[in-house]
């Protein structure tokens, strides 16, 4: 068994620096690796690319590295519901480039899986395939889009192991998988750090190869973007 | 004319048995409300889950489950979670059956503008454009105009496009409408809508022919 424990999030990012493109899993806040981003924000690097679905809220997320100005550039799908985040844009302080949400995806898997580059439709005759070159199969258009290169990738899963193996819950599993291995060091943060052999390798969904450092996170606040419910009595 | 739960009511009527659904922000997302109890139908939602459900009870939400809308939901019995790599597989790879989203302006060749108002707002592109440029059978719920009272239905989109040539069929507060070589062609009325208010509100060429049905919801 290779072990892919470090004592803390201080270890796990470890190597972390100026101008470094990083990539972060979660949708919205679901499924963030909430305790890698507090200490992004405490170490105070600056100049930083993030690849990243979203760019969290105003005071949590991603929001809080954007709020002490630590971010150079975004690469995101979805952006709404940050009103810091679109004052430093339209300032021209925060460089955007806008991917279409399964291409970000893809990008993240082809670099995990060794493939340079691949062909999408999605955003053919668009600004998004501007400058990019294209190509026909069987009578449909097609644009080629680069695997992503980035520095660290930090994930969040629900359990893992000292193996590095991954569990993840529900729909906070999303862009976390796509990341791991997708560059030059995967950071993984649990919620619940198992010894090896606790997990039923049946039911990993990431195998330990793809993440190079592990830890238990402090805690989590796991905060909920639209609570939406429904009454008992609508039944 | 229609509000946006009788626009989802119609909608609801094109979900057949057997589809995987993906239902966009806003008014699509109503359409779940109303298809027909005695069909099997799976929604997917592309932040990584098919068979979803409706709103957790109070007291029951898990930050964990969320639609694409970040909304706390809950799933059914079949349900299955997936990484958004997959989840868009199953979009580009044509498994999903039906693609139903909202817009700025549709075009009569299809050219959908849904993502960005230069200048305005640039909340981003989301799934919208691998949905579209993917999908068979996409349906636009919208409203026929927008606030300022000017047509959503256009000769040409003025907005950025989200996809070219993929509209096939539209359903607004006043009418039904399908995409056609030609340009719009009418197929339905909303009740209490007629046919002169629907070419007044269609700034693209709409094609009129013979009687126009009122819809059946």
């Amino acid at each position: 068994m290779i072990r892919k424990t470090v004592a803390n999030v201080q270890e796990a990012v470890d190597g972390v620096k100026d101008g470094m493109t990083f990539m972060l899993g979660g949708f919205g806040l679901c499924g963030i690796p909430e305790n890698a981003i507090a200490e992004l924000v405490r170490l105070g690097i600056k100049d930083i690319t993030c690849i990243s679905n979203n760019a969290g809220v105003d005071d949590f997320g991603l929001g809080l590295l954007l709020q002490k100005h630590q971010i150079k550039k975004m690469i995101s799908s979805y952006v709404g519901e940050n009103e810091e985040f679109e004052r430093q844009m339209l300032s021209g302080e925060l460089e955007v480039e806008l991917t279409p949400q399964g291409t970000l995806a893809e990008k993240c898997r082809a670099a995990q899986a060794g493939f340079p580059a691949f062909y999408t439709p999605a955003g053919y005759g668009t600004e998004v395939s501007e400058g990019k070159e294209t190509r026909e199969f069987d009578g449909k258009m097609y644009v080629l889009e680069p695997a992503f290169k980035a520095d660290f990738a930090f994930v969040k899963a629900w359990k893992g192991d000292e193996a590095g193996n991954l569990i993840f819950k529900g729909t906070a599993r999303n862009f976390n998988p796509c990341m791991c291995g997708a560059a030059t060091i995967t950071v993984a943060e649990v919620e619940e750090l198992l010894p090896a052999g606790s997990l039923d390798p049946n039911e990993i969904h990431i195998p330990g190869i793809f993440v190079s450092r592990i830890f238990q996170g402090e805690k989590y606040e796991k905060r909920i973007e639209q609570r939406t419910v429904r009454k008992l009595e609508s039944m | 004319m229609l509000d946006k739960n009788g626009i989802a009511k119609r909608i609801a009527k094109e979900v057949k048995d057997g589809y995987y659904v993906n239902l966009g922000i806003g008014i699509p997302t109503l359409v779940a409300n109303f298809v027909r109890d005695d069909i099997s139908v799976e929604f997917q939602s592309e932040n990584g889950v098919l068979g979803m459900g409706p709103f957790p009870f109070e007291g029951e939400e898990d930050a964990d489950i969320i639609n694409a809308g970040k909304q706390t939901i809950t799933t059914l019995p079949g349900a299955s979670f997936f990484d958004s790599a997959t989840s868009f597989g199953m979009i580009r790879g044509k498994h999903v059956d039906l693609t139903i989203l909202g817009a700025m302006e549709v075009a009569e060749n299809g050219d959908i503008a849904n993502w960005k108002i230069p200048g305005k707002m640039v909340k981003g592109m989301g799934g919208a454009m691998d949905l579209v440029a993917s999908a068979e059978n996409i349906i636009v719920a919208m409203m026929h105009t927008n606030r300022a009272g000017e047509s959503k239905l256009l000769k040409r989109c003025t907005l950025p496009l989200t996809g070219v040539g993929c509209v096939k069929k539209i359903v607004t507060n006043m009418a039904v409408i399908e995409v056609t070589s030609e340009g719009f062609k009418l197929l339905e009325r909303a009740p209490g809508v007629s046919v002169q208010d629907i070419v007044g509100a269609t700034e693209g060429t709409l094609l009129v022919e013979g009687e126009i049905p009122e819809m059946n919801i």
